[in-house]
């Protein structure tokens, strides 16, 4: 059955979500909340974005309603799937004192089965990153580790493209091809409303079972095809990726990393929002009585002052060193790190950025002003 | 060219956790200067501490915190773990009052180590700036270990003042041999308290004796210091191959996982702190990088 592609009926979709909780999946989906659409917990269909779509431009967000019905007719919210499989907070051991000597009790907690419904190839792109960020260098981390070994993906291929999208440009969508479990495209015509899905793992074949499937005609498959083409042309964003880590190697001294620096205010949401983005900070503490301690590791960004702090003061004091040091780390550094870009072009980072700085203008301003330069 | 990433097999079991430290107890305690102590410490269950010259530990103090601290005792004495600390800042400051029998954390060793094996043959120099001789000092032990494995050797070696300087007793120790160089300056001194050389180390490179084509520089110590140590080697004749340093930068995981030690495309505590010169040389010096 993988590789195999089946449809699933609007009406039947519950079904899908009924399998993976018998399963002991934890199912997290999209949801309305705050205005915006957020991945959290959901128990059924009702909890889906039903009807609604998000609008995004540099440092501009807003929900709408569709004309549709459509589940998953937004594009991507503020948070990834980041949150789940490398959470903000976490224990990473807790020590107890033993007379003169301490014990060190690992948290070994068993992270939930998570079940991601609604991943676009840009996340799981993002999540392949992360993948080769946390398990595939000397050293593992063994709670993403731990989380990521049992999710299981349902992705949904993107039929309309975001105003800051650009996953064409980094080669990450808008089609999920690898590494789901299940892909789903929504079809919604005049009178029917379903899912052409593909089957990519066993894991997946079998959920499939608990759920009425029909199998997918010719026909529908090229009606896929042709709404994700569409996305692909509408692609609000470009990012022209040509030897661009020399490019920012190169211009390490650009006068745009100046100018970018009065507009930045540090505020460091864009690496909270970016699905890639992995630093963390840890920090000890201990109870009232001073007889136990724990290690917290938290999110953490290069774009505060503490986090380059050495004797003597910060290595990045300006501004500009900690826009350039984000941006050269997401498409530069990121290559000779992991062998990949650090950025798939999602958007949130332009998107969420309160005052609308653009990675994909920056990098365009370096390199048109070297253009100038040799004509 | 955008690089995409195809998904990678996770491997299914857990390893075990680089982030837990295991209890050290302190053995002896010695006061180098006003504010830097080195301890020696043992590990409570018995076990030894392999380690190569140049590497680090990162050392938690019991609530408090964590901070990297280079390895400064003799990599063929695995059986005592040596660290010198500078109190600078609240972890280091609260290191500095441990006493025999207290009991901290270590997870190591961690990171890149000195060339002392691919060195073998060279002449070797190594150039020490302030606390920058403590990573230096279990290359020194590999090298006088070893001597006859080495062509000429020179250290040198210099301090604020003449109460800055670690290791005085070996320093005399090593003065004494015939076969090491060791010249030690100090920024400034008291007229009565010091009779030795005074100026920035870098003085000390041109009266070196060593064959620039034949030699390995360590070099160790702030970033301006090596800075300057590196133009200096360089008008003697060395290729940046030649020379190794070794960078700082703020640290939480030492295992290359929270992003804090990025120095260009390099984690300083995974692909350093020990670095070929020429492997960072674009960036080196630049400011905020
Ligand atoms: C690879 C390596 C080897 C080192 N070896 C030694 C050594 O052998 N002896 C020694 O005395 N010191 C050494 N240091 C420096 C030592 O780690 C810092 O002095 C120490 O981290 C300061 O922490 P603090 O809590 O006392 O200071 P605070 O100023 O209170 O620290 C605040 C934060 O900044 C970080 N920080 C401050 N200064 C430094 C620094 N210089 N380097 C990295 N992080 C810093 C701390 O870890 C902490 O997170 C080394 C640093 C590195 C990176
Ligand atoms: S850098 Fe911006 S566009 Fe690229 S992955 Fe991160 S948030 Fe998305
Ligand atoms: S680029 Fe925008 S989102 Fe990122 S730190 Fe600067 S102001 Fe904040
Ligand atoms: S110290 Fe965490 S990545 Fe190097």
């Amino acid at each position: 059955m993988v590789g195999e592609q089946v449809l699933i009926e609007r009406t039947d979709f519950q079904r899908l979500l009924d399998a993976l909780h018998q399963r002991g999946y934890n199912v997290i989906g999209p949801t309305v909340h705050d205005g915006a659409i957020i991945y959290s917990e959901i128990a059924s269909v009702e909890d889906l974005p039903i009807g609604w779509t998000d609008e995004h431009e540099a440092g501009r967000y807003r929900l709408k309603r569709r004309n549709d019905q459509a589940l998953f007719g937004y594009v991507v919210g503020p948070y990834s799937w980041k949150k789940f499989l490398y959470p903000p907070v976490l224990s990473l051991w807790k020590a107890k004192k033993t007379g003169k000597s301490f014990e060190v009790v690992p948290n070994t907690d068993e992270p939930p089965q998570y079940a991601f419904i609604g991943v676009r190839s840009c996340e799981l792109h993002a999540i392949f990153i992360q993948d080769r960020v946390f398990t595939n260098g000397k050293f593992t981390d063994p709670h993403y580790q731990a989380r990521r070994q049992k999710i299981f993906i349902v992705a949904v291929n993107c039929v309309q493209a975001g105003g800051t999208c650009f996953c064409v440009s980094m080669k990450t969508g808008p089609k999920a091809t690898v590494g789901f479990d299940l892909a789903l495209t929504e079809i919604i015509d005049d009178q029917r409303h379903y899912f052409v899905v593909e089957v990519g793992t066993e894991k997946g074949a079998e959920i499939l079972q608990k759920v009425p499937t029909k199998r997918a005609q010719p026909d529908d498959i090229q009606t896929a095809k042709e709404r994700i083409a569409q996305a692909a042309q509408h692609m609000g964003r470009q990012l022209d990726t040509t030897n661009i880590k020399e490019l920012l190697y190169r211009n390490l001294e650009h006068p745009r990393w100046d100018e970018v620096a009065t507009r930045c205010l540090t505020c460091a949401n864009c690496t909270m929002v970016c699905p890639t983005c992995f630093c963390t900070t840890v920090e000890d503490v201990t109870d009232l009585t001073g007889t136990e301690a724990e290690r917290v590791r938290r999110w953490d960004s290069c774009f505060t002052l503490d986090f380059s702090y050495i004797h003597g003061g910060s290595v990045r004091a300006s501004a500009k060193s900690r826009y350039r040091q984000w941006l050269t780390h997401k498409l530069a550094s990121w290559i000779d790190q992991f062998g990949t870009s650090g950025c798939v072009g999602c958007g949130r980072c332009i998107t969420w950025c309160p005052v609308g700085i653009d990675i994909t203008e920056e990098v365009r301003a370096i390199r048109q002003s070297e253009l100038n330069r040799t004509q | 060219m955008a690089v995409t990433v195809k998904p990678q097999q996770i491997a299914l079991a857990v390893s075990t956790d680089p982030m837990l430290p295991v209890p050290y107890r302190v053995l002896r305690v010695r006061r180098e200067t006003s504010d830097t102590f080195t301890f020696e410490f043992g590990s409570v269950d018995g076990s030894r501490f392999p380690f190569a010259p140049g590497q680090f530990n990162m050392l938690y103090l019991f609530g408090v915190g964590e901070v990297p601290i280079s390895i400064s005792g003799d990599p063929e004495r695995p059986e005592i773990l040596v660290h010198t600390v500078r109190a600078v800042g609240t972890v280091t400051k609260s290191l500095c009052k441990l006493k025999p029998g207290d009991i901290i954390g270590v997870r190591g060793p961690f990171g890149s180590s000195w060339p002392v094996v691919e060195a073998a043959g060279d002449d070797i120099v190594i150039v020490a700036g302030g606390v920058g001789l403590a990573p230096l000092r279990p290359a020194i032990y590999h090298i006088l270990n070893h001597r006859g494995e080495y062509g000429r050797v020179v250290l040198l070696y210099g301090a604020r003042t003449p109460g800055d300087m670690l290791y005085k007793k070996e320093l005399a120790e090593w003065r004494g041999r015939f076969d090491v160089q060791v010249e030690v300056t100090v920024d400034a001194a008291k007229p009565d308290e010091w009779r030795g050389n005074v100026g920035v180390v870098t003085t000390l490179i041109p009266r070196a004796h060593f064959d620039p084509h034949h030699v390995t520089a360590l070099v160790c110590g702030p970033e301006i210091m090596m800075r300057f140590t590196i133009l200096e080697l360089q008008k003697r004749g060395l290729r940046d191959d030649q020379i190794y340093i070794s960078m700082e930068r703020n640290m939480k995981c030492a295992i290359g996982l929270c992003g804090h030690c990025q120095y260009g495309p390099n984690f300083i505590c995974k692909d350093g702190p020990v670095f070929r010169f020429d492997t960072v040389k674009e960036i080196f010096g630049k400011r905020e990088i």
